[in-house]
C-alpha cells in the first residue's frame, strides 16, 4: 500500500457514531441535509449543532424532506440526503421514497431506530424500518455494529447513484450514533455484488446502427434514462437524433433531455402526448427506445403498440427490458455510453439511408402536425388553464433566466408537460411513476436551495398544492423564493375528467370544497399572494411573481370544465386519440376494458 | 436464446448466489410476493468456507418472458452475486430431502416398509405402530412415494424443497 493510500492518521481517531456518519456524508460530497429531527436521531442532530460543512434544511413534515432532496438531486445529479427520526418519521418519508423509487432518483435517506436491545419489543417510536422500506427503496441498510457504519454510508451512496439510481435507506439505532469507533474512507475495491453494467455489447449497437440506417420511417423515444446519465447523455442524444435526421419524442420523465424547440421534436408521447407523436409511434418501422421502459401511460393497449415496428431497447436496467414490450434489439448499458458507442458505429456504417423514404416519412409527421392538436382558444375573460401556462413559459423566457419547473399531480401537471419548453435537462421535476400530489412544493424547494438565484416555479393545481402546503413556512424560513403558480379550477381536474368520460359525469368528490384564500394564506406564510382572475390580470401577475424575491403563491382561476388533450383513454391504441371533447380520432372510444384500467 | 414470444409456461430451477447478509431471504421473496410471481419451492443455506455467501434454490414456473423478469429482477438485488437458470443451462441434479411419517399396522406396515425398500427411503424412526422414512431423490420421485404411502397411512410430510447443481465441470461462483 502507498503512502497514499494509508489512510490519514485522523481517520484512526475515535469518534461517536453521529460523527462518523456526518463524516461519511462530507466524504461523500454531501452539502446539504433535508431533515426533520426526533428522539432517535437527535445524536446526529447534535453533531451537526457543532460542524458548518453540512446545512440542514429544516423541513415540515417528512415526505417533504424526500421530495426536497429528489429536487436536489434531480436539478444536480448529485444525490440527495434526507435524516428522519425512527418510527413516524421514517413511515412519513415512505411516500417519497417510493415516489424517488418509481421515478429513479439517487436518495440517501437516514433514519433513526431504536437502540439495537430495543428492536423488536414495540419500544416508544419503534417501526419496521427496514421491512417496511424494503419495497419502497433500491436497497436498505440496518447497522447494528458499530464497524459497518462508515462502509455503510459509503456503500450506501454508491448503490444510490449507480446503475439504474434509486432510494437508499440506511437505519441507524440511536446506541449506534451514541457509541464509539473509527472512521473507515470509502473502499477502493469494487462493490462485493452489486456491479451494473454500464458499457454497451457492441454487436448489439451496430444491429442498431443498421436497423435505423435502414428504416423507412424511425423513431427516437426517449425517457428519464438519459437525464439520469447527466448531461452529456443529453447533448449526445441531440447530435445523433440530428446527424441522423430522426424524429425524436420524450416522455414525461424525458422532457428536456431534446430540445423542445427543435424542428426534429415531436414533443411528449403518451396518454397526453401530442398527435404526431403517438401516431408516429403507432406508424414507425423501427424505434429506437433509449432510457424508458414502456410505461403503460406511454405504450397505451400493448397489443396495438406500434404493431410494425422493429424496436430498439437501450436501458441501463436489464430488467426493464422485454417486461412490458417484447424487443428486438436489446441493449444494456448507461444512456451516454449507449449514444457514444451509436454515434461512432452509424459514422462507421457504409449503409445509407433511404433518403426518399425519410422525406416521404417528414411529410407524414408534418401532416400530422398540422392537426395542431394543442390548440386552444383563449376567448373572454375566463383564463384556459392551457393559456396560463403557455404565458408563463414565455414570460420566464424573456426574462432569460434560468428558470426550472416542478409540479404537482393532476391536470396542470399535463398542461405544464405540453405547453412549458424545456431545452435542457435537470430543467423539469414531475412525480411521473407514482403520480404523488404534493411532490411539487418540496420538490421546489430542493431545487431552490440546490440553485439559489434561479427562478424555481411549482406548477400547481389547488388540491395538489394542499398536500404539502406547510413546507411554505421552510421556504420562508430559508428566504427560498420559490413561486407557487397554482391552476385553480376548483377541481381535482384530472379525477374530474375521468369522471366525466368514464363515470357519466358524476363528479363525486372531486369538487374543491372550501378552499382557502391562497392570498392571505400566502401571508400568513410570510409570502406574497397574488390573484389572476380574468385573462387580462394574467400577464401582469405572472409579471410581478417573477420580480418578487420571495415566496409567492399565485392563484390563477382558470376555467373549471377545461380537459386535457390529446388523449387515448386507457385500453386504446395511439391511433385512438380523443383530440377535443366528442373529436376522437381513428376509433372506437374507451372499452369497458379500458375502464377497469387506471 | 430462449424465445420470447413463447407463451407456454414452463418451469424453472433458479439458483440464486447471494451475500450472507440479514433481510437477503426477504428481499428474495418480496420480490416473488410484490410482483406476483410463482414460488413452488425456495431453499437456502450458506455455501463457502467464511459463511459469507449463502445459495438460494428456487423452483418457479411461468412463460420464457415471466422468467427472464424474474431473472433480471434477482440480478439486480444489490445482495445478488450470481443468477442461473439450471433448466436452461444444461443438464443437472436436482435433489430434495423428505421426512415421511406413516401411521398403521398389520398388512398397511408391512407394505409401506416394503414401499421404502423398492423407492430406496430409510427407516430412521420407527415405533409399534409407525415409521418415519427419510427419502432423498427428484421431487418428482418424492412425490410418488409420498402419494404411494397417502392410502396406507401417511400422516406427516416434511420437505426441504429442491436443491440442485449442474452437471459437469461448470460451477455457480463469485
Amino acid at each position: 500500500m502507498s503512502a497514499a493510500n494509508l489512510p490519514a492518521a485522523s481517520d484512526t481517531q475515535i469518534m461517536t457514531g453521529a460523527e462518523i456518519v456526518l463524516r461519511a456524508l462530507k466524504e461523500q460530497g454531501v452539502e446539504v441535509i433535508f431533515g426533520y429531527p426526533g428522539g432517535a436521531v437527535l445524536p446526529i442532530y447534535d453533531a451537526i449543532f457543532q460542524q458548518n460543512a453540512i446545512r440542514h434544511i429544516l423541513v415540515r413534515h417528512e415526505q417533504a424532506a424526500v421530495h426536497a432532496a429528489e429536487g436536489y438531486a434531480r436539478s444536480t445529479g448529485k444525490v440527495g440526503c434526507v435524516l428522519v427520526t425512527s418510527g413516524p418519521g421514517a413511515t412519513n418519508a415512505v411516500t417519497g421514497l417510493v415516489d424517488a423509487l418509481m421515478d429513479s432518483i439517487p436518495v440517501v435517506c437516514l433514519t433513526g431506530q431504536v437502540p439495537t436491545h430495543l428492536i423488536g419489543n414495540d419500544a416508544f417510536q419503534e417501526a419496521d424500518t427496514t421491512g417496511i422500506t424494503r419495497p419502497a427503496t433500491k436497497h436498505n441498510y440496518l447497522v447494528k455494529r458499530m464497524e459497518d457504519l462508515a462502509r455503510t454510508v459509503h456503500d450506501a451512496f454508491y448503490v444510490a447513484r449507480s446503475g439504474r439510481p434509486g432510494p437508499v435507506v440506511i437505519d441507524l439505532p440511536k446506541d449506534i450514533l451514541i457509541g464509539k469507533g473509527r472512521y473507515a474512507p470509502p473502499p477502493t475495491q469494487e462493490h462485493r455484488s452489486y456491479r451494473p453494467q454500464t458499457e454497451p455489447d457492441m454487436a448489439q449497437i451496430r444491429k442498431a446502427v443498421r436497423l435505423l440506417k435502414e428504416a423507412r420511417r424511425p423513431v427516437v423515444y426517449s425517457g428519464g434514462g438519459v437525464i439520469n446519465a447527466g448531461p452529456e447523455a443529453s447533448e449526445l442524444l441531440a447530435k445523433f437524433v440530428r446527424m441522423a435526421g430522426l424524429p425524436c419524442t420524450n416522455t414525461l420523465m424525458g422532457l428536456g433531455a431534446f430540445p423542445a424547440s427543435d424542428p426534429q421534436f415531436l414533443g411528449m408521447l403518451g396518454m397526453h402526448g401530442t398527435y404526431e407523436a403517438n401516431l408516429a409511434m403507432h406508424g414507425c418501422d423501427v424505434m429506437f427506445n433509449i432510457g424508458a421502459r414502456f410505461d403503460d401511460r406511454v405504450t397505451g393497449r400493448l397489443n396495438a403498440f406500434a404493431p410494425d415496428a422493429v424496436k430498439i431497447h437501450a436501458d441501463i436496467d436489464p430488467s426493464s427490458i422485454n417486461k412490458n414490450v417484447k424487443v428486438e434489439v436489446p441493449i444494456v448499458g448507461d444512456a451516454a455510453s449507449v449514444l457514444r458507442a451509436l454515434i461512432a458505429a452509424w459514422e462507421d456504417d457504409d449503409a445509407r439511408q433511404d433518403r426518399e423514404a425519410m422525406a416521404a416519412w417528414w411529410r407524414q409527421i408534418d401532416a400530422w402536425r398540422e392537426t395542431k392538436c394543442l390548440r386552444y382558444v383563449q376567448e373572454g375573460s375566463l383564463i384556459k388553464p392551457q393559456h396560463a401556462v403557455k404565458r408563463l413559459y414565455e414570460l420566464t423566457l424573456e426574462t432569460g433566466r434560468e428558470t426550472f419547473i416542478t409540479t404537482e399531480v393532476g391536470q396542470h401537471q399535463m398542461w405544464a408537460a405540453q405547453y412549458f419548453g424545456f431545452e435542457k435537462p435537470n430543467r423539469w421535476m414531475t412525480s411521473g411513476g407514482l403520480g404523488t400530489m404534493g411532490y411539487g412544493l418540496p420538490a421546489a424547494m430542493g431545487v431552490q436551495v440546490a440553485h439559489p438565484d434561479a427562478l424555481v416555479i411549482d406548477i400547481a393545481g389547488e388540491a395538489s398544492i394542499l398536500m404539502n402546503i406547510q413546507e411554505m413556512a421552510t421556504l420562508a424560513q430559508y428566504r427560498l423564493p420559490v413561486k407557487v403558480f397554482i391552476l385553480n379550477n376548483q377541481y381535482m381536474g384530472m379525477v374530474r375528467q375521468w369522471q366525466e368520460l368514464l363515470h357519466g359525469g358524476r363528479y363525486s368528490e372531486s369538487y374543491s370544497e372550501a378552499l382557502p384564500d391562497f392570498v392571505k394564506l400566502a401571508e400568513s406564510f410570510h409570502g406574497v399572494g397574488m390573484r389572476a382572475e380574468s385573462a387580462d390580470d394574467l400577464d401582469r401577475v405572472i409579471r410581478e411573481m417573477i420580480a418578487i424575491d420571495r415566496p409567492v403563491i399565485v392563484d390563477v382561476a382558470v376555467d373549471p370544465k377545461e380537459n386535457v388533450f390529446p388523449m387515448i383513454p386507457s385500453g386504446a391504441a395511439h391511433n385512438e386519440m380523443l383530440l377535443a371533447s366528442g373529436q376522437i380520432a381513428g376509433g372506437a372510444g374507451v372499452t369497458d376494458e379500458g375502464t377497469a384500467l387506471v | 436464446m430462449p424465445d420470447p414470444n413463447d407463451m407456454s409456461q414452463r418451469a424453472a430451477t433458479i439458483a440464486v448466489l447471494v451475500e450472507n447478509e440479514a433481510g437477503v431471504l426477504a428481499r428474495v421473496i418480496g420480490l416473488f410476493s410484490g410482483r406476483g410471481y410463482n414460488i413452488d419451492s425456495l431453499t437456502v443455506a450458506p455455501v463457502d468456507a467464511e459463511g459469507r455467501l449463502s445459495r438460494i434454490t428456487i423452483v418457479t414456473s411461468g412463460t420464457e418472458m415471466v422468467i427472464e423478469q424474474i431473472k433480471a429482477q434477482l440480478d439486480r438485488l444489490v445482495p445478488v452475486h450470481k443468477v442461473a437458470d439450471l433448466t436452461l443451462e444444461g443438464p443437472h441434479l436436482n435433489r430434495e430431502l423428505a421426512l415421511i411419517k406413516v401411521v398403521g399396522s398389520g398388512s398397511a406396515r408391512q407394505e409401506a416398509l416394503r414401499l421404502a425398500d423398492a423407492f430406496r427411503a430409510r427407516v430412521v424412526d420407527a415405533t409399534i405402530e409407525s415409521f418415519v422414512f427419510e427419502m432423498t431423490g427428484s421431487s418428482e420421485k418424492l412425490d410418488a412415494f409420498i402419494n404411494l404411502m397417502r392410502p396406507i397411512g401417511l400422516v406427516e410430510v416434511s420437505r426441504t424443497g429442491a436443491v440442485a447443481i449442474a452437471r459437469g465441470t461448470a460451477s455457480l461462483s463469485v
